[in-house]
């Protein structure tokens, strides 16, 4: 039950060595020999990951994703804890189905998995779910959203927003007014007149996240805005901070990196909702996440059979597969740009989150009598994505190909190995 | 050329003029008593159409038995949503058939591409019009009938002026002629009201009018769309009268226009929405010659994708 991971290098430069106990840290300092020893050969150490955006597609969809193959992919990419968005079939709306997912994790054992309940009943934005029922299940489920639709009835927002604070909840919301996106298919805009296809203008989210962030206001209730991608959304959260209202934001990798011209050759593996935007859309979010506006990464993993995809654009489904690119693309956006440092990342992609989520066992500082969720990353490798070679079930990255920065080495799940130089243990060799 | 003809942006002005050239050849033949040419023979065009357009097909195919070729018809109407009969299942089977062209009409934009990029299938792909992306023979039969009419601009477009007018963002006829002509050199104007201009305009190098009455006296070519009763109930304007009053070719407007300006219309038209019965049957009006110099156009492009042996060979056999 006890180990130790020599040679780490912290955020702070230092090199340690740092024991492990029955899943908490015991012990840091140098020349210390508790148990095997992992060599960490001076890779850095941080918190594992926190990822509060993933579609784990259980039940319903286990074609396309399980529990079990979503928290593989998640232990791959560095994520110690994900949060499993409520669009399965059936609904994550009961206490039943959260109860489920959460059981779902904890037996694969790669990754913590915490349900995300969904506000209304069946997504349809009619009314509300059981959101107590699923606060006081076994699953605790704090964050509520409808995630892939918007709650767009601004009544039924009000009082999701008001309903929340009995249990300190959080409405994470999908901010896409859906009148002004009948049929879209891609950021509004040069790209999408050209090529024939249906616009998602950028205000169709600002005016969401608009009113929401007023009616949290009004209400006082905590918000977090899903995927922001436009340059307004941006300013507007950094206008609702400044007058002190609760609102938390996050972006995806993919909008950090990638942009609407890419959708050209109306190759699907680009479709997503929210669309990719402009490059002025994409370095507005840089900023917003390097200044704190926007407070963290949510990766959206949404995996898709090859069927969903190889087909037109207009029939294809929309997502991206995330979790195992996810930190390598902030790395590339944000980092290689000298925009945010490694301690910027490991606070906005797990502390954060964790604080966020109250993940009480991850984001934590590494120190004595904290769990030991931990990722080891060798920042100065380089490697290219093969889709083939990705642990989740589905092949659906946009990244394929592409020559990324930093590698997850190692990957602790409360002080069990679960990631050994980059290949998933079964079971756990340290324990 | 390029192996497919997606997108007139697949095409550049050499080229484009090379096709219309060819079927001012291909239109010399067909005035004499050999109508059919050998070209193709033993190659085989699949027209395949999941939506709807009787005068599109027939005029490829006619096009391509004028060149001797074998067609198919494939009409898979609604099956590119229906699960099970997927574009890609199509494309495979139509390559197990052994084409050697394939046309495509789909209501998807980028279903053309999709066929030709996929590697689902190695027959040449012609777009015959995809969603409200394109359809680019559509833009070069356009461009053959103008230069039938202004010999003056044989060579180039340069000088030439055309108005685009109504449903813009919804017509890929729009896309392909806007690329074509401001190719070729010509000043485009496109004339709408503003619920029918897409908000990427700003780059297509063309000029924006919501007003056509004062875009009529400075304009050689007039090309009117078709628009659908069904933008009425999605207000992209109010009524079919109020439409038809701000952006319908009428008897005022039309003798509003220059002496040698022409009239055009891709059809099938709305009479009495975008164009009145007296427009579209005056003299002005070159909407049947549209339709003849599709065919020729359509020849034109089967022959150049699918290389057919050089012309005048064949037209002395």
């Amino acid at each position: 039950m006890e180990f130790t991971i020599a040679n780490a290098r912290l955020l702070d430069g230092s090199v340690v060595d740092v024991s492990v106990t029955n899943g908490v840290i015991s012990e840091i300092g140098n020349g210390l020999n508790k148990g095997e020893k992992v060599d960490a050969a001076k890779n850095l150490l941080i918190p594992g990951l926190v990822d509060l955006h993933t579609h784990l597609r259980e039940p319903g969809r286990e074609d396309s994703e399980t529990v079990a193959t979503g928290s593989m992919a998640a232990a791959k990419g560095g994520f110690t804890a994900i949060s499993a968005m409520a669009n399965t079939f059936p609904v994550a709306d009961t206490a039943g189905v959260v109860e489920q997912v959460y059981r779902l994790g904890q037996e694969a054992g790669f990754c913590d998995v915490f349900p995300i309940g969904a506000v209304t009943q069946g997504l349809a934005g009619k009314s509300l779910a059981e959101l107590g029922a699923m606060a006081n299940s076994k699953a605790r489920v704090r964050i509520f959203s409808d995630d892939g639709k918007c709650v767009s009835d601004s009544l039924l927002m009000r009082r999701a927003l008001e309903y929340v604070k009995t249990f300190n909840g959080i409405i994470a919301q999908h901010a896409q007014e859906p009148a002004l996106t009948v049929d879209s298919q891609m950021n509004e805009g040069v790209v999408s007149s050209k090529l024939g296809l249906v616009g998602w203008p950028a205000v169709a989210e600002e005016a969401i996240i608009a009113r929401d962030i007023l009616l949290a206001e009004h209400v006082g209730s905590r918000l977090h805005i899903c995927h922001l991608t436009t340059a307004g959304g941006v300013d507007l959260v950094r206008f609702a901070k400044s007058r002190g209202i609760n609102v938390t934001a996050e972006v995806t990798p993919h909008h950090l990196l990638l942009t609407d011209d890419l959708v050209s050759n109306y190759d699907p593996v680009f479709k997503v909702n929210p669309p990719l935007r402009t490059e002025r859309d994409v370095l507005a979010l840089r900023n917003g996440l390097a200044d704190g506006t926007i407070d963290i990464v949510g990766t959206d993993h949404a995996p898709h059979p090859t069927e969903d995809k190889d087909c037109e654009w207009q029939s294809a489904a929309f997502g991206m597969v995330g979790l195992e690119t996810a930190l390598s693309v902030v790395v590339k956006a944000m980092i290689d740009t000298k925009l945010m440092s490694w301690a910027d990342l490991v606070n906005r992609m797990s502390i954060t989150p964790a604080k966020i989520a109250g993940y009480e066992r991850h984001g934590q500082q590494i120190k004595v009598g904290t769990a030991a969720n931990l990722t080891i990353i060798d920042t100065s490798a380089n490697w290219i994505v093969d889709r083939n070679r990705l642990a989740s079930k589905s092949k659906n990255t946009p990244f394929e190909g592409m020559q990324l920065p930093a590698q997850v080495l190692h990957t602790f799940l409360n002080g069990k190995q679960v990631l050994k130089d980059g290949v998933i243990m079964n079971g756990g060799a340290l324990e | 050329m390029n192996k497919h003809l997606l997108s007139i942006n697949d095409l550049s002005a050499e080229e484009a003029i090379e096709i219309l050239n060819t079927a001012s050849e291909l239109a010399k033949i067909s005035d004499g008593p050999m109508k059919k040419l050998p070209t193709l023979r033993g190659r085989t065009v699949v027209n395949l159409f999941f939506e709807d357009s009787t005068r599109t097909r027939i005029s490829f195919e006619s096009a391509a038995k004028r060149l001797s070729a074998d067609v198919i018809n494939f009409s898979a109407k609604g099956s590119s949503v229906s699960k099970g009969e997927s574009l890609k299942d199509t494309a495979q089977t139509l390559q197990a058939m052994g084409a050697d062209a394939v046309v495509i009409r789909h209501g998807a934009s980028g279903a053309a591409q999709r066929l030709a990029d996929s590697g689902w299938i190695s027959a040449s792909v012609i777009n015959a019009g995809d969603g409200t992306h394109e359809h680019p023979t559509q833009a070069l039969l356009d461009a053959y009938t103008i230069r039938s009419k202004f010999p003056e601009f044989n060579r180039s477009f340069k000088g030439l002026r055309v108005a685009i007018v109504g449903d813009i963002l919804h017509s890929r006829v729009a896309r392909s002629n806007v690329l074509l002509l401001t190719k070729l050199g010509a000043t485009v104007t496109l004339v709408a009201p503003p619920t029918l201009i897409p908000v990427g305009v700003v780059d297509w190098n063309v000029k924006v009018s919501y007003d056509l009455d004062s875009t009529l006296k400075d304009i050689d070519v007039l090309m009117m769309l078709r628009v659908q009763s069904e933008r009425m109930a999605n207000s992209f304007f109010p009524s079919e009268r109020e439409y038809s009053r701000g952006y319908g070719l009428d008897i005022t407007r039309l003798s509003a226009l220059n002496p040698n300006a022409i009239v055009m219309h891709p059809g099938p038209m709305n009479r009495g929405l975008e164009i009145s019965a007296e427009s579209a049957d005056s003299h002005k009006s070159v909407v049947l010659a549209q339709v003849s110099n599709g065919v020729l156009v359509r020849m034109a492009v089967l022959y150049q994708l699918l290389g057919g042996a050089a012309l005048t060979g064949e037209v002395s056999v």
